[in-house]
């Protein structure tokens, strides 16, 4: 195991470095100039502008900038903002928002939709089973922004307005604690939420069809048991890949849900660095959310060696 | 996130024997193949029909929408300040925008936007992944490393933010094609794995060997054998993203990088709507609704494909 994981980790260099340098080539030809940006509507000061680009090297070629970075990256920095703050201590005001967001949408995600799917399973074709097929449908089919104000409508609003139940807010209020995110992330998680419903009815369906299935029924195992440590477990493999996947999904899909509930996250400072075209808060960006990418996929290849002995890593 | 499908798809492309139904009388001697089997399954599916029926009548509307609506909304005085936020009535089924412009005739003619960049995306990455997938999987070794790494490298960059700046970066961003363009560079690895997954399952087959030894070339192996026995898989999960692919385009027009006005998405619409949500909800539920069923109707012929092909799931 110790072997395959640092096998792993070498494997994972490259792909992180691909991914910086094709974010790096992007932001580099990308049209405007940095410099003039910061000046915003006025000409920049020829010397002034000379000046920053001294500081910041941005007169380098391409490949030698794109080398000063990465070699910082593997030093742990992630360079400055053209504003002269560094990158890492921008993230650090941003990355909590969003990691908590897409944590907490993770959990309900993942209790929800296996409940859900479970449920539906062991009910194939009765009521419960056709309402959370339809529903799960419906999810899927409603843009996520869209789930998103029509939540915030009735339970922001409405059931303030109504009932005078203040639970959910409408904006994302920090002092709120956890209770604050519940909303955002329940917009966030629903799109994927339906589809791990989806996977693990079709998933648990199919194993319940299995031999060891039906030969746990005939050692006279109680049905929880059958179906939690039999069926449930061997089900469970496709819906920890999907999951695995889906949470640095849920990070990237996060600049959504923050731009709906008003929080400051990595959605409004990786707009606001596009805009600017400031490229090395972009590429930190996305060099974290690769590194977070490689880190789950690791881990769900690993999960599997836990959920069934019989996959081994040498 | 059709991830889902993926896994549940590639198996069974090349072997339709276990469902071999009893042919109808009048052929008795026709061996039903996949492909049959499906169109006979898709005519009977009720989804089918639906989805069916509704993607026509979509596809007929975004190519003339001048016939289902009195005037165009880019003519002059379309739009009548006076008008502004008013409620639905009888002559204007979707009431007014805060513009003044009928939101039903806004609805009606941004049809063509959404199924352009759908069909056009989806044709784009299914030819590109499927092409590349056949290559990597055929000839194997370092063609296939090397694509392999690069499709890990677009996997693990996040979509929104991939798409947020290639979106910058072109000349000639806003309009549907541009958006096209961007979702098909960051879309094709993943029909790309399942190719390649369900080239590699089938290249060891029999009628593989058969056709070598006849002395077919490298060209009509792949192409006369390997390709439409592999092709399942890839279909299945292409017809299912034309939904997702449209969802993400409203998704892209929201966040303001998508198509740019004057143009009409129903992004764009719902984007522009969403201030004033809580004083006037019509504005933004009656494009949300259309777009949601335009989304559900190719799920749902996408949902029908995969049960037609893929024998095994049912």
């Amino acid at each position: 195991m110790g072997r395959y994981v640092i096998r792993r980790l070498i494997q994972a260099i490259p792909v992180l470095i691909g991914a910086t340098f094709l974010i790096y080539a992007i932001v580099f030809f990308l049209p405007g100039d940095p410099v003039q940006a910061l000046a915003g509507e006025k000409r920049a000061d020829p010397i002034v502008a000379e000046m920053i680009r001294q500081k910041y090297h941005l007169n380098d070629p391409f490949i030698v900038q794109y080398w000063d970075y990465i070699s910082g990256v593997f030093r742990g920095d992630l360079g400055s903002s053209l504003q002269g703050r560094s990158v890492s201590e921008m993230l650090g005001e941003a990355f909590p928002y969003t990691v908590n967001l897409a944590l907490v949408a993770f959990v309900i995600e993942a209790v929800v939709g296996v409940a859900a799917g479970v449920m539906a399973a062991l009910r194939k074709g009765k009521f419960l089973d056709q309402l959370i097929l339809i529903s799960t449908l419906l999810v899927i089919s409603i843009p996520v922004f869209v789930t998103g104000f029509i939540l915030q409508l009735v339970l922001g609003v409405q059931l303030k307005n109504d009932y005078g139940i203040d639970f959910f807010s409408v904006s994302f209020n920090e002092d709120d604690g956890i209770r604050a995110y519940l909303l955002p992330a329940f917009v966030l998680a629903s799109l994927s939420l339906a589809y791990v419903a989806r996977l693990t009815r079709t998933s648990l369906m199919e194993t319940m069809r299995a031999d060891y299935v039906r030969t746990a029924v005939a050692k006279g195992l109680k049905r929880r048991r059958v179906i939690v440590r039999h069926a449930l477990r061997n089900a469970l493999i496709p819906i920890v890949t999907f999951l695995g996947a889906d949470l640095g999904g849920l990070m990237g899909g996060a600049v959504i849900t923050e731009k709906i509930f008003n929080m400051h996250g990595i959605g409004g400072l990786i707009a606001q660095a596009v805009y600017q075209k400031q490229g090395t808060i972009i590429v930190g960006v996305v060099t974290l959310l690769v590194l977070i990418y490689l880190v789950t996929t690791l881990l769900v290849d690993m999960l599997y060696a836990v959920l069934d002995p019989r996959i081994r890593y040498e | 996130m059709s991830d889902t499908i993926t896994k549940d798809a590639s198996a069974p492309a090349g072997d339709n024997s276990p469902k071999a139904t009893p042919a109808k009388k009048e052929k008795p001697e026709r061996v039903a193949s996949l492909w049959s089997d499906a169109v006979r399954d898709l005519r009977r599916n009720p989804l089918f029909i639906i989805g069916g029926v509704l993607v026509l009548a979509l596809i007929v509307i975004s190519i003339v929408p001048g016939w289902f609506t009195d005037g165009s909304p880019f003519a002059n005085g379309a739009c009548d300040l006076s008008h502004s936020l008013e409620r639905p009535s009888a002559e204007h089924w979707f009431g007014y925008d805060v513009q003044g412009c009928d939101i039903y005739t806004r609805t009606v003619w941004g049809a063509r936007n959404s199924i352009i960049v759908g069909i056009l995306t989806t044709t784009t990455v299914t030819v590109v992944g499927a092409l590349l997938g056949l290559w990597a999987g055929w000839k194997g070794g370092v063609i296939d490393s090397i694509l392999s790494r690069i499709t890990e490298i677009f996997f693990s960059i996040p979509t929104l933010l991939g798409g947020m700046l290639i979106m910058s970066m072109l000349p000639f961003a806003g309009n549907a094609y541009s958006v096209s363009l961007v979702m098909a560079v960051l879309g094709w690895p993943q029909i790309f794995r399942i190719m390649r997954a369900s080239v590699l399952s089938n290249k060891n087959n029999d009628y593989v060997m058969a056709a070598r030894a006849l002395g077919a070339g490298a060209g009509r192996i792949t192409f006369r054998h390997i390709l439409p026995n592999a092709i399942a898989p890839v279909i299945v999960v292409a017809a299912i993203s034309l939904g997702v692919f449209i969802g993400a385009e409203a998704a892209l027009s929201y966040l303001g990088i998508g198509v740019q006005p004057p143009q009409i998405s129903w992004g764009l619409m719902i984007s522009d709507a969403q201030v004033r949500f809580l004083a006037a909800p019509h504005v933004l539920l009656f494009p949300a609704a259309v777009l949601s069923v335009t989304v559900l109707a190719f799920i749902m012929l996408g949902d029908a494909v995969r049960d037609a092909l893929d024998p095994k799931l049912r």
